[in-house]
């Protein structure tokens, strides 16, 4: 695996740090106009998700992390794992819960998904940014309101409770935005 | 409006940051011919570079008359060599503006191209400079706070909790320790490194907060060009400026010692040997200049940029410049 110097440090960049794969957040070169340059990187652990700050001596160099994003179709779930395949080589993968984490609750199957691969093992999932759903439970609508605001729960038909207005009813399908988990708008079928 | 195919073409400072630039220019000049400070020009390339382990100068080859081969000569990364050429031949009080190069160098502060202004003053000694200095950045910014004068140890016991001249190297490791760095092998980093770690990430970001502050009497081992200043320890007789945490302007009372500036420039290429760096060729023409006589003198460098940023609140110097060097 390559390996990069504190030069080529851009926030996106993956590295291996003490065996774990590290996605850089934010980098700061700083320089005492005679002094010593460092460079001061805040970093994410892709394996946990935690956050953390760490000096560089400038000019060092670190591993890279072999972390590629790859457009991947979701097909189904086992309950233990989730299965995706690549469209163009038909080469399946599954990811485990902690890398789907909140992905899972918006995919019925065949979406396709960003999924974050470290030595080809999955490690975090994105789904679609918008998703169309059933609704398949909630309260009856209330007709004509369109104005309050007011919601109410709906659970829909891969087990997401979504907030929606009062006027959407069970058995509609509804446009959800996955970054938020928000309601977007009614679709007609 | 068309989309733009290529949005790079536009300068990352706005019309309103430019014209501040021009007037700021103006209210330098102003300054120095009042106080009889006379113009001058030297070379962006030279023979030769600066020893500094901590510089680069960006190199180029050019075909000089009378060689069949391209010379490689360097972007200064100040003028100050050309500039002590000047005074020792007698050109009195003198200042620059001109552009500055330091490979590698870019980031929120920083870009590899920079304008700098250097003047030198003979006959002003360490506490006059500073105070011609914070009357310079006065009448440029229009920040007028009184400046505060501390020095290196003071600031270092006020923010870091540790004495800088005389902590042994284990309790200055310590220090950076508790507060979260890492850098990874520490015996990698010398006695110095460590105190510039320190700086630059506990004490300068609380410098310069709502007035100037002059960071004075820096350790012996810091004093590039500056002559020392007898004590226990000794300390030189170098400042730094910072206004809100970033630092602006160095100042030296000259070294016109011709023997000691070549065993600080022998010193540091062994520093260059031992960090893996190439070693650089001494500026002899600057050492038979020391020789021949450089006046009693005070200089200053300062990053015209920097100021521009802090004068107008600019977060990022990508903004006070009109295209950094990755858009050039």
């Amino acid at each position: 695996m390559a390996t990069y110097s504190t030069n080529e440090f851009k926030a996106g960049l993956k590295l291996l740090i003490d065996g774990d794969p590290y996605n850089i957040l934010e980098n700061e070169y700083v320089k005492p106009g005679k002094g010593q340059a460092f460079n001061r990187v805040r970093l994410r652990n892709l394996k946990t998700g935690r956050v953390l700050e760490r000096t560089f001596k400038s000019g060092d160099t670190c591993e890279g992390a072999d972390v590629v994003d790859t457009e991947l179709q979701y097909l189904y779930t086992d309950g233990e794992f989730w299965h995706f395949m690549n469209p163009e080589t038909f080469e399946q993968i599954a990811a485990g819960s902690t890398a789907m984490a909140d992905a899972a609750q918006w995919l019925k199957g065949e979406e396709t998904c960003i999924v974050t691969l470290w030595n080809g093992v999955p490690m975090a999932v994105q789904p679609p940014i918008f998703v169309t759903l059933q609704i398949t439970d909630c309260e009856p609508g209330v007709r004509g309101d369109t104005v309050t605001g007011a919601t109410k729960p709906a659970k829909v038909e891969t087990g997401a409770t979504v907030k929606v207005p009062l006027f959407v009813n069970q058995g509609e399908t509804i446009k959800v935005d996955t970054r938020t988990g928000g309601y977007m708008s009614r679709v007609k079928e | 409006m068309r989309a733009d195919p290529m949005p790079e073409w536009r300068p990352t400072a706005g019309v309103a940051v430019l014209r501040a630039r021009a007037r700021m220019l103006a209210q330098l000049r102003a300054f120095f011919a009042g106080r009889d400070v006379l113009e001058v020009e030297t070379p962006a390339l030279c023979n030769a570079g600066v020893t500094d382990p901590h510089l680069t100068n960006p190199a180029t080859t050019c075909l000089l008359p009378g060689g069949h081969e391209p010379r490689r000569l360097y972007l200064q990364t100040s003028p100050e060599y050309a500039m002590k050429r000047l005074l020792a031949a007698g050109s009195g009080a003198i200042y620059q503006i001109g552009k500055a190069f330091r490979g590698g160098e870019a980031g929120r502060c920083h870009n590899p191209e920079f304008t700098l202004i250097e003047w030198y003053r003979p006959g002003l000694d360490y506490a006059a400079i500073i105070t011609e200095t914070a009357a310079l950045v006065a009448e440029v910014t229009g920040r007028r706070a009184a400046e505060e004068r501390l020095s290196y140890a003071e600031a270092f016991r006020r923010h870091a909790g540790i004495d800088p001249l005389r902590a042994a190297l284990p309790a200055i490791r310590e220090r950076a320790a508790a507060a979260g760095m890492d850098v990874g092998d520490p015996e990698r980093l010398e006695r110095d490194d460590w105190l510039d770690l320190l700086l630059s990430h506990l004490v300068a970001p609380r410098l310069g907060l709502g007035r100037p502050t002059f960071l004075t009497e820096f350790p012996a081992s810091q004093a590039a060009l500056a002559r020392l200043i007898p004590g226990d320890p000794p300390v030189a007789a170098r400042f730094e400026l910072f206004i809100e945490g970033i630092e602006i302007a160095n100042g030296f009372h000259e070294l016109t010692d011709a023997g000691e500036q070549r065993r600080r420039f022998a010193e540091d290429n062994r520093r260059r040997a031992r960090a893996g760096l190439p070693e650089m060729p001494i500026d002899e023409r600057l050492l038979a200049a020391l020789a021949a006589g450089l006046p009693e003198c005070s200089g200053v460098a300062l990053g015209f940029d920097r100021l521009v940023m802090v004068a107008l609140g600019l977060p990022d110097l990508r903004q006070a410049i009109a295209f950094p060097t990755d858009l050039a």
